[in-house]
């Protein structure tokens, strides 16, 4: 009996282990990956990385200022697209959502979630790229858009129904109109909640490259407008990764370093952002 | 949350809607509603438009080769003949083995982090889990040429080599880029999403449940195994499903370690090609219209199968959650 009590004692043991194993596995890439992007990254941020062109195949030098820019102006318009679509669909799920329509949207949007980002490209390539007949901004930051569109509903959706009650029938009561009560209280409220989803959807498809490799395409140049062929800081990475140019790498890895930490920010500033008030 | 509520609605006529006529009509509500209903009908009508759009552009394709598409192998853009087999084979390999890596290691990372760490440990190590679903797959991939692949190169295939040689799946030669490096890097990718539904599943389950096992002197571990992990059963097989769809449609990453190769060989040290990579590498260079097609055609296939997972693993998750709701 004592034995087996110890036996017991022992599996107990190394179940716990193997957990803190797998953890350790799980946890391990992190640490390599944000050690290599630091370690090789470092070297090749410098004043022209931020500030030049990309230097002509096989010149070393150059830097990706086009990239820079480039993935910024897609996601403003990805951000100028999707979120006020997706906020407004939110709070229809959450004023309104228990109709079929509401159950329909919801289902709808949890499909949306789970497409992968290179078939909302190939969406994007047909009824945007076909149709103009040339690669741009506008269609990159709208299938970036379309990525972001179902996060921003749902957690729009889910941190309205969280206000209380309470707030919603004292503005009821005291007569105000429910459109304006949703605005100006419920939204209100809601708002660090949803600012912090909005901000984790921005981190996302701010790395996104799949969808924009036919949809803004790339470019060694500037664009000239939004309308024309876009160069972004993942499309780059990918293009330099691949090459067999050892200045390349280095700008991959510098561009990689730029991508981690506004992505790095953008997650734990989200996470500071709801903490004082969960 | 809408029995109040809609009682008090000043539309409604109620005797609480001091100050308005029974008969007046609130329009900004009405407005209100209206727009808001049209942005949300705005999403069942994106989704719907790329279902019909990709069968569109797959036209072509789906004429020409029928069924015979998923089972041709031979992929030759010079000769306008297309198969999709390869890129099925490599994408269903690699995320069953990304899978079978990612689900131990998730539901240990799970099982540790909502039962067994010191409280102070949870957030941290929650933390770092979920930044791993932040990094961006083109810097997995990224990391994946330059320290991945040397790694498993010089380290993990060789011993895999020695240790089970005899079995076809590690034979062959060995370059680091292959079915093998992009499955460890799809398990990377998938882990954050497997833990984070398998702790939700986990925290669905009441409290006394394992109270019960320990009051009887079960040890810790017996009372997960005898009160958690049964009733979390549908729960983990739908964490598992959600990785697996996320693995499917993953494609930077896979795209710059397995090697892009549409070939079918049993060894994991092999390259191979993916869906999703064969489109990402091909769509821009294709040019005739059958080759889209066929490219669109197997964009398709990935749309399809990843909404059927999906459906599956909420439909599992949810089934669970309601449960745990209800005892």
């Amino acid at each position: 009996m004592r034995a087996n009590i110890r036996v017991r004692g022992l599996i107990d043991r190394a179940v716990t282990w193997l957990c803190v194993l797998a953890t350790a596995l799980a946890v391990v890439p992190l640490f390599s990956v944000l050690y290599y992007v630091a370690a090789r990254g470092l070297g090749g941020v410098n004043l022209a990385f931020f500030t030049e062109l990309p230097a002509p195949v096989g010149e070393v030098g150059g830097g990706a200022a086009n990239a820079i820019v480039g993935s910024l102006q897609l996601v403003g318009l990805a951000c100028l697209i999707g979120i006020p679509p997706g906020i407004l669909a939110g709070v229809y799920l959450a004023e309104y959502g228990n109709s079929a329509l509401g159950k329909l949207v919801r289902f709808s949007a949890d499909v949306m979630a789970g497409v992968p980002s290179i078939t909302v490209g190939l969406f994007v390539y047909a009824i945007v790229v076909l149709q103009t007949g040339h690669f741009s901004a506008y269609a990159g930051g709208l299938s970036l858009a379309i990525i972001m569109l179902p996060t921003v509903t749902r957690t729009t959706e889910e941190l309205l129904r969280l206000v209380p009650e309470a707030l919603r029938e004292a503005a009821l009561g005291l007569g105000v109109s429910k459109w304006r009560t949703t605005i100006s209280i419920l939204l209100r409220t809601a708002l660090p909640g949803v600012a912090t989803g909005v901000m984790l959807a921005i981190a996302r498809v701010f790395g996104e490259t799949a969808p924009l490799l036919f949809t803004s395409f790339s470019n060694r140049y500037w664009a000239e407008s939004l309308n024309e062929p876009t160069a972004s800081l993942p499309v780059q990475i990918f293009t330099y990764a691949v090459s067999p140019y050892e200045d390349w790498h280095r700008q991959a890895w510098a561009a990689a370093l730029l991508l981690v930490v506004f992505v790095l920010l953008l997650n734990v500033s989200a996470r500071l952002l709801v903490r004082p008030r969960v | 949350m809408n029995t109040l509520s809609t009682q008090l609605r000043p539309s409604s006529g109620s005797p609480l809607s001091v100050g308005r006529s029974a008969s007046q009509v609130n329009w900004g509500d009405r407005v209100f509603k209206v727009t808001t209903a049209g942005f949300a009908v705005l999403i069942i009508v994106t989704i719907t438009a790329m279902a019909l759009q990709m069968l569109v552009s797959s036209k072509l394709s789906l004429r020409e080769f029928g069924w015979g598409f998923l089972t041709s192998t031979d992929w030759n853009p010079v000769l306008g003949s297309f198969g999709a087999l390869p890129f099925i084979y490599g994408t269903v390999v690699s995320s069953l083995v990304a899978l079978a890596l990612a689900v131990p290691i998730s539901i240990g990372v799970a099982m540790y982090l909502s039962e067994m760490a010191p409280p102070a440990l949870r957030g941290p190590l929650a933390f770092s889990v979920e930044l791993l679903a932040a990094v961006p797959s083109v810097v997995y991939g990224l990391w994946g040429i330059f320290a991945l692949a040397p790694v498993m190169r010089d380290h993990v295939e060789p011993a895999l080599r020695t240790l089970f040689g005899f079995l076809p799946f590690f034979q062959g030669p060995n370059q680091g880029f292959g079915l093998l490096t992009g499955s460890v890097v799809l398990a990377i990718m998938i882990t954050p999403t497997i833990t984070s539904v398998t702790r939700e599943v986990f925290k669905a389950i009441p409290r006394t449940y394992r109270e019960a096992a320990l009051a009887l002197g079960a040890t810790r571990w017996e009372s997960i195994r005898t009160g958690v992990l049964p009733v979390a059963r549908p729960g983990l097989v739908g964490a598992a499903i959600l990785g697996l769809g996320r693995a499917l449609g993953e494609t930077m990453a896979v795209t710059m370690l397995i090697g892009n190769r549409p070939e079918i060989s049993a060894s994991l040290f092999a390259p191979s090609y993916t869906m999703a990579s064969v489109i990402a590498n091909e769509f821009t260079e294709a040019t005739e219209d059958l080759y889209l097609a066929a490219l669109a055609e197997i964009g398709l296939l990935l749309f399809g199968v990843t909404i059927l997972l999906n459906l599956i693993a909420r439909f599992l998750v949810w089934r669970v959650a309601s449960a745990g709701g209800r005892a």
